[in-house]
């Protein structure tokens, strides 16, 4: 059993005639988690549709456990998302469904469990992110942070292998970003997951992650531990870490000479 | 010039989009029909669907039925009156409710309220991303979400129309005899010496059943395919109002020319 | 919604909606009418048919004992050929006469049966020999006025 649980090699993937990826090398190891970080419209989420079988690559290929998720036919690709869970961001969740039901949907849509054992098992996911005593309410009593914390239960019913992340600190009050960096840090180590996260957010991520990834424009502009990421000289990750409002990221979108517009050239 | 033919390239175009829409729509119709297998060993699931689509769309059902055969009774009277056969008011009422106005106006009324609905549901779940999360749990969306739906509706639309005209009839009888005063027993026993059940009443009930495949298909169709934001959905909730009525008039008229040809 | 509840309401819809359709069936429409049951063809040639259509009735006493099956023309003796496909409950001998008649005065055109006395019955395929075709309205208005003219006539005479 290999020590990666994903393989990414030379992904490419264009949608229609615009390359949005081109050529992403990526690994994560078992029991990492990972982040992936860059400007909106990177193609950050693009690459979690890919991992997670949704799109097909233009070329190249990614492996999970040693399976190529391009090459999948319907039956495989649900059999391997069976062992993949996936936290959007803003939770969705079934808004016709309680709490429990939602958590309970796959263990109820996969499994042949008794009811008590359900119970049990879902009891035990919503008890580790704290929202046990939740059970009964509807989605929409719920708070953006309480739902997404939901979803993260929802998502961890199965036990998966690997959970990717959407976005899962965007939003969020002070409190509730730091109860979801632990969530995800506790949940990858004492579930012997791994974990992609996609994100803007360096300061919470960089508390959690082990590696980091930095898309842009379609490739991998680089990559380390957060420390080296923290330290990193490289203009862009240098603009990005630290939030400079200029930088090889632009502050004026492109136009023409400025004297030129006010008409101020003779 | 140049105007005329941008406009005819342009109304090319439109009606190109509109045909390849209706292909898209063909295929997740044979998608849904191949996909209701699930649905029906988890029958629970489609009896909430006939909770959603019947059971709340009776109030608006019955009410109308009572209105409509009630303004049927009196305009009925009126124009027959003056062919001194206000006897035959019963077999006016019966035939026009089980023949068109059942099937036909239970039918738009569904769309609007139950159809609408469908839309509604169906596209604030693409959008929110439910969909994709059911996806990616390894649930197929279309066997736990859109089956189970097109047959509570496909169930509901018959018995609806049933009632529509039931209560349609039942509006007539109080309007022309309890109200009027046309001459009960004649009410009933021309009605029953017209009214055939296979040719009108079965009719009736095959017209209803293509309607609510009709509506339902489109309501699922627009609320899958909708682009998944705000806007997006209530454009697609329009559309399916306005589509389904389109079919449904259509499809009536086709129906008719087939049915009661001739008879 | 509680499931018993729910199932509650929806078994009482399916309930009252099919009571609708029975109620439709049995006291709107005429369920003892003749739409399911075993039939037998006899055909029966006609001058004039006037108004009449397929699935018209067809009765002997005024109870309808079957449907008018097909209309035909006979290209050979110019006549209409009109197939009848009577109840399989009710035997006729095999000189029944067939009339066309119309129920009141502007209504639809059926066929009227009347039995005759042979002791051999129809069978399926027999042909009726006797038959009298439809009154066509005008030719009994240009009778009428023809009749009209001639009594004028007869009148006038003694007159002169």
């Amino acid at each position: 059993m290999s020590d990666n649980l994903i393989e990414i090699r030379d992904l490419s993937f264009a949608y229609g005639e615009r390359m949005v990826l081109k050529g992403i090398n990526l690994t994560a190891r078992r029991g990492q988690v990972i982040a992936i970080m860059g400007n909106s419209g990177c193609g950050k989420t693009t690459l979690l549709r890919l991992i997670g079988g949704a799109l097909k690559p233009t070329s190249g290929s990614v492996q999970v456990d040693g399976i190529d998720v391009g090459a999948l036919d319907q039956d495989g690709l649900y059999k391997l998302r069976r062992r993949m869970g996936m936290l959007f961001q803003f939770g969705a969740l079934f808004t016709d469904l309680s709490v429990y039901e939602n958590v309970a949907f796959q263990l109820r849509e996969h499994t042949d469990l008794p009811e008590e054992m359900i119970r049990d098992l879902v009891l035990m996911k919503l008890n580790a992110v704290g929202l046990r005593g939740a059970h009964a309410l509807m989605p929409s009593e719920l708070s953006g942070g309480m739902a997404r914390r939901v979803a993260l239960a929802r998502s961890i019913a199965l036990d998966p292998m690997l959970i990717m992340y959407d976005e899962p600190f965007a939003g969020l009050d002070p409190i509730s970003l730091g109860v979801t960096g632990e969530l995800i840090r506790r949940l990858t180590d004492s579930l012997g997951m791994t974990s992609i996260v996609v994100t803007h957010d360096v300061q919470e991520s960089l508390k959690i992650v082990d590696y980091v990834y930095f898309v842009s424009d379609g490739v991998v502009e680089a990559q380390g531990t957060a420390a080296d990421i923290k330290a990193s000289v490289l203009p862009f990750v240098h603009q990005f870490v630290h939030g400079e409002a200029d930088g090889p990221v632009p502050f004026h979108y492109p136009a023409p000479p400025y004297r030129a517009d006010l008409g101020l050239n003779a | 010039m140049e105007a005329v033919i941008r406009s005819v390239r342009g109304l090319g175009h439109r009606i190109v989009n509109v045909v390849q829409r209706m292909g898209v729509a063909a295929r997740f119709f044979v998608l849904t029909l191949l996909h209701s297998g699930p649905s029906f060993r988890r029958f629970q699931l489609i009896l909430h669907e006939i909770y959603s689509a019947g059971v709340l769309s009776l109030i608006i059902i019955l009410v109308s039925g009572l209105f409509v055969g009630m303004v049927l009774g009196l305009q009925g009277y009126e124009t027959l009156q003056t062919y001194g056969s206000s006897d035959a008011l019963g077999i006016l009422v019966a035939l026009s409710l089980v023949r068109e106005l059942g099937p036909v106006v239970a039918a738009l009324l569904f769309a609007s309220r139950a159809g609408s609905a469908i839309t509604a549901e169906i596209g604030l779940m693409r959008a929110t991303e439910q969909i994709e999360a059911m996806e990616m749990m390894a649930v197929d969306p279309i066997a736990r979400v859109v089956a189970p739906r097109f047959w509570g509706a496909v169930i509901s639309m018959p018995l609806l129309a049933a009632l529509f005209s039931a209560m349609g009839i039942f509006g007539g009888y109080l309007v022309g005899v309890v109200m009027i005063g046309v001459d009960e027993g004649s009410f009933w026993s021309q009605m029953q010496a017209a009214v055939d059940v296979k040719n009108d009443i079965l009719n009736g009930v095959f017209k209803s059943f293509v309607f609510g495949v009709a509506v339902t298909v489109i309501a699922l169709f627009e609320g899958y395919d909708a682009p998944p934001t705000a806007e997006g959905v209530s454009r697609a909730t329009t559309r399916t109002v306005v589509t389904s009525s389109l079919a449904i008039l259509g499809l009536d008229f086709i129906l008719t020319a087939f049915m009661f040809r001739g008879v | 919604m509680q499931r018993a509840t729910l199932d509650i309401w929806v078994g009482a819809f399916v309930i009252a909606g099919l009571a609708a359709v029975l109620f439709l069936a049995l006291k709107v429409g005429n369920m003892a009418g003749f739409n399911t049951g075993q039939t037998y063809a006899v055909s029966a040639r006609f001058g004039n048919i006037g108004g009449l259509k397929r699935r018209a009735p067809v009765k002997s006493s005024g109870v309808v004992v079957g449907r008018v099956d097909d209309i035909g023309f006979d290209n050979q003796t110019y006549e209409a050929n009109v197939t009848l496909a009577l109840d399989s409950r009710y035997r006729f001998p095999a000189d029944t006469s067939a009339a066309i008649m119309t129920s009141g005065l502007l209504g639809e055109q059926y066929i009227a049966l009347e039995a005759g006395g042979d002791k051999k019955m129809l069978k399926d395929g027999d042909k009726l020999k006797l038959t009298q075709g439809a009154v066509v309205l005008e030719n009994l208005i240009g009778q009428f006025l023809y009749n009209k003219a001639g009594e004028k006539g007869t009148e006038e005479k003694p007159a002169q």
